[in-house]
């Protein structure tokens, strides 16, 4: 048994985006995730962050095959769930669960919390009657701290964190290994968010969950996470232990990231160095050449637009991977310039 | 507003041996009767439909004479005691017609729709849930149907099937269909991009499951209206085809058809059109108004998109 219970290789999910206008007849691509290797080790939390857009959410949906890859692999303990039949996707869903980000959309608001909770069960008959079932949407729901009495309710009955909850319990019902917290916190109320998180990192310890925090917000996760994969357009452009992807980032982007989160202590808050980026987040279907955070880099020279950096181990601590030519100019030459990709964005 | 228990940290307190409730506390569709009989006007409505449902049912039980017992020494009578809607030129009673032609044209009205909200719905459930080529090949042929004016569509189909009953009954159908199918899939596009749909295949359900126990049900209140509303026009169909002589045939009695055996006597003889005409009327606007009332109280965003479905 290998330690590593999710992998991809070179993933890509591109969109085709339609064309306004008759100028660009057929439309181009947009390249939410955009080639992308990632290892998740069994029992970890892996921290995912990066700016609104960079392709989080899509990337944590093609890991689950709820999105489907345009290009690569995705192997879940040792199965490549790309090329898995629609019936045995479905029993191996048993096994990863997915929290989402909105509380309120993410429940059937017909359906009672019972109804919801139970249907992991139903789909994979893991309780047999009526009778064992409830007695397990009870359980779950005590799990995630409710009340089971709770369980006839309609979701419109509860608040954003106690919907979280019931999320949460429909997709521990049918017991994963691994969850994917997509942004699980960010529409909850600051008070709330403390709370929840709280919760996913004890029910992670008591289960021994492997699991995935998609979150824009580095400040929020940097603490819960073992690992943190930072992303920027598509791609994963830090990884490394939280510890030193939070203290000592090698890469000009995740330096920026970390300058805008302020700092507990006093003095070490006025002393902080704020990098502001210039200009927006290019747009995922015109995305930079080379480095594709060239085009706001405060260090980018020479080789940025012409090489596309690859990963490579960087800093102190083990494990710890930028892609950035600041440590050494590692990639692939770029040669021809493919849809979606611009040589010489405007501005 | 029942207040739930456990607010967001404290874990609950575990209530060992008590049997869990996984029944809705409330079922929804008390909660929207509820509302329902808040609006007076469909309320109203509704009771009414209710009555004339009955009397459709216990058709005989509620009259006299038999519809179609011939009387020849009571012709052309006025309203009476005896005979409240008077009688026809055969003697026949008009009450006990226009009851049995509340069966024949409540049967042809429920039938017709419900033949057209079954095959409409599963159509348009394909075509917005599947997209694609399935919605492509589904919808051209709905828009086929949909391209002739119904009237002349229904018409044309009793002419090639040849008058009756059933066939009224197919015509009508086929007409709806395309609405049906054209209000459903509007309205799965919507539901079919919601987070649930997602979360419930996150954890494994199948398109089968999927379909009837999220997406059907979240979209099923346009499609509730949309039935009420094609029952009113039905009725006034079936009215307007047996009126023709396409529809019910002689002897039995329908809205319609007693409609056009009145239109003869008219000028000596008011009650003959008269009574299957209120029929007619009050059946056809009750179930408009139940629709109306509907649409509030599932729907209020589907007014307008609906507004344009008089067919
Ligand atoms: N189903 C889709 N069709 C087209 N574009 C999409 C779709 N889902 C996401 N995108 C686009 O992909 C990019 C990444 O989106 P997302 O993964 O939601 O980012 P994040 O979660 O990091 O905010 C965005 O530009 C978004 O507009
Ligand atoms: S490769 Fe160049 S542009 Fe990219 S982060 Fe490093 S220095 Fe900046
Ligand atoms: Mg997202």
């Amino acid at each position: 048994m290998s330690d590593i219970l999710v992998s991809a290789r070179g993933l890509e999910v591109h969109f085709p985006v339609r064309s306004r206008g008759p100028a660009r007849r057929g439309g181009g691509v947009l390249r939410a995730v955009d080639g992308v290797d990632l290892d998740i080790y069994r029992g970890e939390t892996l921290g995912l962050v990066g700016e609104s857009g960079c392709g989080k959410s899509t990337l944590g949906n093609a890991l689950l095959r709820l999105v489907p890859p345009t290009a690569g692999t995705v192997t879940f303990d040792g199965t490549d769930l790309t090329t898995l039949g629609r019936k045995a996707m479905r029993d191996m869903r048993r096994r990863a669960g997915m929290v989402f980000q909105d509380p309120f959309a993410s429940l059937d608001p017909r359906r009672t919390v019972a109804q919801t909770v139970s249907e992991p069960l139903e789909v994979h008959g893991l309780r047999s009657g009526r009778r064992e079932r409830a007695a397990r949407v009870g359980e779950l729901l005590e799990l995630v701290g409710l009340d089971p009495v709770v369980a006839g309710r309609y979701p419109h009955e509860f608040s954003g964190g106690q919907r979280q909850r019931v999320g949460i319990a429909r997709a521990l019902a049918g017991e994963p290994d691994f969850l994917v917290c997509d942004e699980a916190i960010a529409s909850l109320d600051v008070s709330v968010q403390a709370q929840v998180l709280n919760l996913l990192r004890r029910l992670q310890r008591q289960l021994g969950l492997t699991l995935l925090f998609v979150s824009h917000d580095l400040s929020a996760i940097r603490h819960i996470s073992d690992r943190i994969a930072v992303m920027y357009l598509g791609r994963i452009v830090e990884i490394g232990p939280a510890s030193a992807v939070g203290s000592s980032p090698q890469m000009p982007y995740t330096q920026a990231l970390l300058s805008a989160v302020p700092v507990p202590h006093p003095a070490l808050e006025r002393s902080r160095q704020r990098i502001v980026l210039r200009g927006d987040v290019p747009s995922p279907s015109a995305v930079p050449s080379g480095c594709r955070f060239r085009t706001r880099c405060p260090a980018a020279f020479e080789p940025c637009p012409d090489v596309v950096p690859a990963l490579q181990p960087v800093g102190e601590a083990p494990g710890h991977l930028a892609a950035c030519h600041l440590h050494g100019v590692v990639g692939t030459p770029v040669t021809e310039v493919p849809e979606g990709v611009t040589a010489h964005p405007p501005g | 507003m029942t207040a739930v228990p456990t607010p967001g940290g404290t874990p609950a307190a575990p209530t060992p041996g008590s049997p869990i409730v996984t029944r809705p506390v409330r079922p929804r569709w008390r909660e929207t009767l509820g509302l329902l009989a808040r609006d007076p006007t469909a309320a109203i409505a509704a009771v009414v439909l209710l009555a004339i449902i009955v009397v459709a049912i216990f058709d005989t039980a509620f009259a006299s004479q038999g519809p179609n017992e011939q009387d020849i020494a009571n012709r052309l009578q006025s309203p009476s005691w005896s005979h409240p809607f008077g009688t026809d030129d055969l003697g026949r009673d008009i009450l006990a017609r226009v009851i049995l032609g509340a069966s024949v044209s409540l049967k042809v009205g429920f039938l017709s729709v419900g033949l057209a909200l079954v095959v409409g719905t599963l159509v348009g459930l394909l075509a917005g849930f599947y997209g694609r080529w399935v919605d492509d090949v589904l919808m051209r042929i709905m828009d086929m149907l949909f391209a002739f004016p119904a009237v002349l569509l229904a018409i044309a189909i009793l002419a090639i099937r040849g008058p009756g009953t059933s066939n009224t009954v197919i015509a009508i159908a086929v007409v709806y269909v395309p609405i049906f199918a054209r209000v459903t899939r509007a309205s799965v596009l919507g539901v079919r991009e919601e987070v649930y749909v997602r979360a419930s295949r996150s954890v494994g359900a199948s398109d089968l499951r999927l379909l009837t126990r999220h997406v059907l049900p979240n979209a099923a209140p346009p499609i509730i209206v949309q039935t009420s509303i094609s029952l009113a026009f039905a009725v006034l169909a079936e009215a307007a085809l047996s009126f023709l002589g396409l529809g019910t045939q002689p002897p039995n009695p329908s809205w319609g058809l007693m409609l056009a055996e009145g239109n003869e006597f008219i000028n000596r003889a008011w009650w003959l059109a008269f009574f299957p005409g209120i029929a007619i009327v009050v059946t056809v606007l009750c179930f408009n108004l139940l629709g109306d009332g509907l649409r509030d109280v599932l729907d209020p965003r589907q007014r307008t998109l609906m507004a344009g479905g008089g067919r």
